[in-house]
């Protein structure tokens, strides 16, 4: 018998089912279908065997295998995809929560004890949707003197601002939201206001600890802030671009950390810094401040500033990959797609479906995106070991570390750049 | 009529620059306990420790019950040093009432209050990893605590709450096989505890924070009355173990551990190397402790002291000295019973210690005093 629900049964659950029959319905009919039209709406039509497709049409399309594919591969080369899905927040949201999970797991194995176990039966790992739902059902309380506004507003400021880095990442060949030429600039425009939403909700919630914490959040993001984008100029100098997939484009043959390993470490330790995680976590001092400048946070608002909070930590730690690892480059470990599949077509006993639209990925940018996710995941475990390994530091160290040792250290680093790129030896017409 | 308020609640005429925080008693970094602090920036400039969240009235209730039915309530202040910090109630008792202890049972009540204090030690530490906000350093000796609570669950029957002394011996002999497991739990658990030193207390930014910070001088420590792991830090050699040895602790082979420096990580530090010598002391016990015999006296029911006699005893507990205080007036019941404890005196320290130092100080010097708000408010 089953531990979690031991009263299951089968034939309950299918008349549960039968009773919300209408409900699914009606919802379908109100909500699926006009976003489904909706959605076509922004795709431009394929034309398939000489006919157009038409919002009218698309019902009685999508039911053909043959063509839904088209359908979708044109819906995939909208942006509203590429907001929403691949590149954009819904992978972002996704690798987020794998964070979340694997923080748990990993923390726990590493104190000697089992972590989340129960929800969902293989290892708890449903536990991440019971704590959202848990938080999306309990109650928002705000501080009777709190700027109101404001503090409603922060967070869901701090979650776009969040999605915004994200969008910024490229994760394959030609599969990033924004493709701009002063990509590296945007990103530090990015970085320069998560400060200022900090320091408004901790002072617009009206309370004492979380202004401290808000005080110690600035003196600490505007401290770090220097180094890191000092450190990331020894790459600009060597690339001569700042477009991020151009720089990823430039590390197809060595990655720059072989050249620059001083600028990885400096980034290594501005991230920890900039995302507030131990041994920096000074902003949410649990022992001193109760929970720093989220300590009036509740319900779903703690939900939204916890997931901007895993967004940007996939979004630095995928800014590390593309900077210093060679983002997407690798060897290709991706099986070709099999060709018989589109000439032939897949044979099921007496049936041949020809599937015009395949592949749908290819296979640069399905390899592309498994060497990026598996740097990226990299690079957050890293992130995420100083928690179980470090006490927290105090705030006079953090801010001689920040001022006095990084920044010297990255001027270092720019000076490394420089002579390799003055020899000769690397940049645009180095030798390597 | 003095219509004076009590601290925190009166209006004072303070700088604008200062800010006052109320650090608990809802606070994840106070225990049951309001530190008031009052900073300039980050660096605190007065402090005033506020105890009494927790005041049960022990003292009180002991004056309505029996020398033996106070023994299940006198050990609540301190579940986790239990057996230590009901031995100097229980030596007074012996005393008033004249009861020889037997030979054995002065063994087992060594070994149970060793093993208690390693408890107590455990937990304490666990609250300073997280108070430093080291997460793993509150999982480990949590988990190794469980190792010596299992002893101590053979051994008495129950988890935290053991009402294991009484008047003339302890409540139960030792299980069969007891010494065995014993030695063998307590080797594993010294090996564990020898770990720590990788993760914390040898961790550069560990060190970086607590050293130098809180610093007691010698002078100050005697002058403020502290007592324990903070005096011994502090460079002070004294231990009633050592000092005035009850039940057997003149025969067995251990030492004191004395720093010099008088910072939060020499205060943090003690504890430490201190179950290392409990573990010594368990260990040379169980090798001397007589193969049998009886472990308990019995008593007449509702034991009676001798006409009007008062006696005072004291024992080193995990937070210090731990003094007992008891007045008989020749009934059943003890006409006073007052509790010295460590914990109150070690408070004492904190405002002297904690001012002109940062913010972020406050934690580590706290409850590197080895303070624990229960016992203090008895």
């Amino acid at each position: 018998m089953s531990v979690i629900a031991p009263n299951f049964k089968f034939s309950e659950f299918v008349k549960s089912i039968l009773d919300n029959v209408f409900w699914i319905l009606l919802i379908f009919v109100l909500i699926g279908l006009p976003a489904v039209f909706i959605i076509l709406f922004y795709i431009e039509m394929p034309v398939i065997n000489g006919e157009l497709l038409t919002p009218f049409l698309a019902l009685t399309w999508l039911a053909d295998p043959s063509r839904t594919l088209p359908i979708l591969k044109a819906f995939m080369t909208t942006d509203l995809f590429r907001i929403a899905a691949f590149p954009g927040f819904g992978f972002a949201a996704l690798l987020a929560a794998g964070t979340i999970f694997i923080e748990r797991k990993m923390l726990a194995k590493l104190q000697l004890r089992v972590g989340p176990f129960y929800c969902g039966k293989i290892e708890g790992i449903l536990q991440l949707m019971g704590d959202g739902l848990k938080l999306i059902s309990k109650e928002i309380i705000i501080p009777a003197k709190a700027d109101k506004p404001i503090f409603w507003a922060a967070p869901i400021i701090f979650v776009a601002t969040a999605a915004a880095f994200v969008a910024l990442i490229p994760v394959a060949p030609g599969w990033v939201v924004a493709d701009v030429d002063v990509g590296l600039l945007a990103v530090f425009a990015i970085i320069g206001f998560f400060p200022i939403i900090t320091i408004l909700s901790a002072w617009s919630s009206n309370s004492k600890f979380p202004f401290i914490g808000g005080i110690r959040a600035l003196h600490q993001m505007v401290s770090f802030e220097i180094p890191l984008i000092l450190s990331l100029l020894g790459v600009v100098i060597l690339t001569g671009t700042l477009n991020l997939s151009e720089i990823v484009a430039s590390q197809s043959n060595f990655p720059w950390i072989i050249f620059l390993p001083i600028g990885a470490i400096i980034f290594f330790i501005t991230i920890l810094a900039e995302l507030e995680r131990i041994p920096f976590d000074l902003p949410e001092a649990e022992s001193e401040i109760v929970a720093g400048w989220l300590t009036e946070f509740s319900g779903m608002i703690y939900g939204l500033v916890q997931l901007g909070t895993y967004l940007k930590l996939y979004a630095f730690a995928a800014l590390f990959v593309v900077l210093f690892l060679g983002g997407w480059s690798g060897p290709m470990i991706w099986p070709p797609f099999p060709e018989e599949i589109i000439t032939d077509g897949i044979v099921m006993g007496p049936i041949t479906a020809k599937i015009p639209g395949l592949p749908v990925f290819s296979q640069e940018m399905l390899n592309g995106v498994l060497w990026f996710v598996i740097k990226t995941v990299g690079v957050i475990f890293f992130i995420l070991l100083p928690r179980g390994v470090f006490p927290r530091i105090r705030i006079d160290m953090l801010l001689s570390l920040g001022w006095y040792k990084l920044i010297g250290l990255a001027f270092v680093n720019i000076f490394i750049a420089l002579g390799l790129l003055y020899a000769g030896v690397l940049g645009p017409g180095g030798i390597l | 009529m003095n219509n004076e308020l009590p601290p925190g609640l009166a209006l004072q005429k303070v700088d604008e620059r200062i800010m006052t925080l109320n650090v608990g008693p809802q606070h994840p970094g106070s225990g049951h306990m309001r530190i008031i602090v009052q900073i300039d920036g980050d660096f605190i400039v007065a402090c005033d420790p506020d105890p009494g969240y927790v005041h049960r009235g022990e003292e009180k209730m002991a004056e309505y019950r029996n020398y033996i039915t106070n023994i299940p309530h006198l050990e609540r202040p301190v579940i986790h040093d239990s057996c230590n910090i009901l031995y100097p109630y229980v030596l007074g008792v012996e005393e008033l009432l004249g009861i020889e202890v037997p030979e054995r049972a002065k063994y087992i009540r060594v070994i149970a209050s060793e093993l208690n204090r390693c408890v107590y030690t455990m937990y304490w530490l666990a609250i300073y990893g997280i108070f430093l906000g080291h997460s793993t350093m509150f999982m480990w000796p949590a988990g190794d605590r469980e190792l010596l609570i299992d002893l101590l669950e053979k051994m008495t029957g129950a988890r935290v709450t053991h009402a294991h002394f009484v008047p003339g011996g302890v409540r139960n002999d030792l299980p069969p096989n007891f010494e065995d497991v014993c030695l063998r739990q307590v080797n594993y658990f010294e090996k564990r505890i020898k770990e720590y030193a990788a993760i914390f207390y040898d961790n550069p930014i560990l060190i970086a924070r607590t050293a130098n910070t809180g610093v007691l001088s010698r002078q100050d420590a005697i002058r403020l009355g502290t007592t324990g792991s903070v005096l011994r830090a502090s460079g002070v050699d004294y231990d009633l173990r050592k000092k005035e040895p009850y039940d057997i602790y003149d025969e067995l082979d251990f030492q004191t551990n004395v720093l010099k420096e008088g910072d939060s990580y020499a205060r943090s530090k003690i504890p430490w190397l201190d179950m290392m010598e409990s573990c010594r002391i368990i260990r040379h016990a169980l090798q001397k402790m007589p193969k049998s015999g009886s472990v308990r006296v019995k008593l007449k029911p509702n034991p009676k002291g001798k006409g009007l006699d008062s006696v005072y005893k004291r024992v080193e507990s995990g937070r210090g000295s731990l003094g007992c205080y008891i007045v008989s007036d020749g009934k059943p019941e003890p006409y006073r019973v007052k509790l010295s404890v460590g914990s109150f005196r070690n408070l004492i320290a904190l405002p002297y210690l904690l001012k002109g130092e940062k913010l972020g100080n406050m934690p580590a010097v706290y409850w590197s005093l080895n303070y624990w708000p229960v016992e203090a408010d008895r």
